[in-house]
């Protein structure tokens, strides 16, 4: 197997978990096909970003128009190096970055591209590529070409830890190449608003999500999470809405969650919100999908209506705290 | 001024997701179609700019008659036209990677300043088609987009990343986006409006072909197994209600 290589994202000095889980993966193809795995590292004062990651080699490329992402140096640069170095497999974390370089790099150097991906499988000496679509519900799977072949990898299979050494690996310096001017300038990065609550710290969370029907029905739950002592979070299509603040928001662009209790009401259990919430110590799904992914990782559930069991809840929960 | 969005139907997650009988793909009758999500807040994008500036707002689909409703109802909500790309979907297997490259010959046809399109489809596995598409014209691209405005030839845009993070980029037109969130909601609009629509609109119809080489072959497709399940509570709503109290006092969380 020729090399593997993994796109380390990072974003203010701290190279992100899905990076890690990346690792993870190519550590595994090495280890049952062969090959050394490759990590790249784009930025500007990146020395200390490649102390743990799990690789054979580093390549980095350092130069101040790389200090933040933007689209168009970032993939004219992992366009010269992927062409330069051929390898087997690069992979990306399917992240709102690793989606749009995966894609773009996809059609510019007409490499097939994997996205959505679960898990790239070693069989006999080929790769196979297991891609987790509709939401969680389907898999599909398929063999990678005998080119490079590009990755958009989810969370889930893999873990961070997995992906981590001690023993920092040989880094390589690779020249920048020339780029045309880019068409994309960032102006400026705007973090959260520190006036809402963080959710990824609170102890009981109740989400909801497109279940929930209309913005009237956000007041029930706020009900039934008063009762319970805990606070409102949602999935996207909730804050889309605008029914709760981006902040609130569980997944993708949103936040991983670990509360001791997690009460998902009208929430399916698509991969970004599961892989978001799979830390939580209990989950209790309510739903009336009843093959809904979200009972695949939830411990209890029902299938009745979630504003009929909120009024229902509400009025247990205050039974049991009147003793 | 000139904005074009791309849309595509993507299985109802909702309904049943029926798998061919070669187990190899979608079953495509069996399937209800649904307008990707991302797509209708790609067309809701596009009518707040039109609101705001007075552009041209020109949706395209492809595929077969199945789109005309999704298309209609963007002409009831505003849009100024509408194009299908007659291609049948039925005899190909078609992914992300063919659909951008229908999409780029309509698109180099009509010369407009911004591609406004969804960010990704749940049932696509190769990429996202506005990542796609802008190379594909030659065009930059950002995805994961909650916020549009434009100013002369260039956009100001809302890039999200991870965490609720947010970048305010500034980005040369011509150029594509992939729309995760509309700065509004998309709007309702009453099937009576889309029927209006209907009567009154037009589609403009176009042929293209399916080029099938950029992409990947799937040769299995299947429902995940699933290693551990809920216990689904039973009984009357009261006596479920009771039961997830007593759990959760058990946590000792009430």
């Amino acid at each position: 197997m020729s090399e593997i290589f993994v796109y380390v994202e990072h974003f203010q000095g701290i190279v992100s978990d899905i990076t890690y889980m990346c690792l993870a993966q190519a550590q595994q193809i090495a280890k049952s096909n062969g090959g050394n795995v490759v990590a790249v590292l784009l930025g500007h004062n990146i020395e200390l970003l490649s102390k743990d990651l799990f690789a054979d080699e580093i390549i980095t490329v350092s130069h101040d128009s790389l200090a933040e992402f933007t689209y168009d140096p970032f993939a004219a640069v992992l366009a010269k190096i992927i062409q330069d170095k051929q390898p087997g497999l690069m992979i990306f974390g399917d992240t709102s970055i690793g989606s749009d370089l995966a894609g773009g790099l996809s059609a510019r150097l007409h490499l097939p591209l994997v996205s959505f991906c679960k898990e790239i499988k070693a069989e006999e000496g080929k790769l196979r590529f297991v891609a987790q679509i509709c939401g969680g519900k389907i898999f599909a799977e398929g063999d990678l070409k005998e080119c490079t072949s590009l990755v958009t990898l989810s969370p889930g299979k893999f873990k961070a830890k997995d992906g981590k050494t001690t023993t920092t690996p040989k880094v390589s310096a690779y020249s920048l190449p020339a780029f045309e001017k880019s068409r994309i300038t960032l102006k400026e990065i705007i973090l959260p608003s520190g006036e809402d609550l963080d959710i990824s710290k609170e102890e009981i969370l109740i989400g909801i999500g497109r279940g929930i029907e209309n913005e009237d029905n956000v007041s029930l739950a706020k009900e039934l999470a008063d009762a319970l002592g805990g606070e409102l979070c949602a999935s996207r299509p909730v804050i889309d809405q605008g029914w709760l603040s981006t902040s609130r928001l569980v997944g993708k662009s949103g936040k991983t969650i670990k509360p001791k209790l997690y009460l998902a009401l009208g929430i399916s259990g698509a991969p970004e919100h599961v892989e978001s919430i799979e830390e939580s110590e209990m989950i209790i799904a309510v739903n009336t999908d009843p093959e809904a992914p979200i009972f695949n990782i939830a411990r209890y559930g029902t299938t009745e209506n979630l504003l009929d069991i909120s009024k229902e809840l509400i009025r247990s929960i205050q039974k049991v705290k009147g003793g | 001024m000139k904005i074009v969005i791309p849309i595509q139907l993507v299985p109802d997650r909702v309904e049943e997701i029926v798998i061919n009988k070669e187990k190899d793909g979608f079953d495509l009758e069996e399937i209800a179609w649904i307008l990707n999500e991302f797509d209708d807040h790609a067309v809701e994008q596009g009518i707040i700019l039109k609101e705001k500036t007075g552009v041209e707002v020109v949706v395209v689909a492809a595929g077969g008659e199945k789109s005309d409703e999704a298309l209609f109802t963007a002409a009831a909500k505003g849009a100024d036209r509408l194009i299908r790309v007659n291609v049948d979907f039925s005899t190909e297997k078609v992914n992300n990677h063919a659909l951008a490259k229908i999409f780029q010959t309509i698109i180099m046809e009509e010369k407009p300043d911004l591609i406004l399109t969804g960010v990704s489809n749940h049932n696509g596995f190769d990429g996202a088609i506005g990542a796609l598409l802008a190379e594909y014209l030659g065009m930059p691209y950002i995805g994961y987009i909650s916020g549009v405005d434009i100013e002369g030839m260039s956009a100001l845009v809302l890039k999200d990343y991870p965490g609720g993070i947010k970048a305010k980029m500034e980005v040369a037109l011509p150029a594509v986006l992939g729309i995760s969130s509309s700065e509004k909601p998309p709007r309702y609009v009453p099937i009576s409006k889309v029927r209006q629509a209907m009567k009154t609109g037009s589609v403009q119809e176009k042929d293209g072909d399916i080029d099938l080489a950029g992409g990947l072959i799937i040769d299995r497709m299947y429902e995940p197994e699933v290693s551990g399940r809920a216990e689904i509570l039973s009984g009357s709503l009261k006596d479920i209600a009771d039961r997830i109290a007593e759990i959760v006092k058990s946590q000792g969380l009430i």
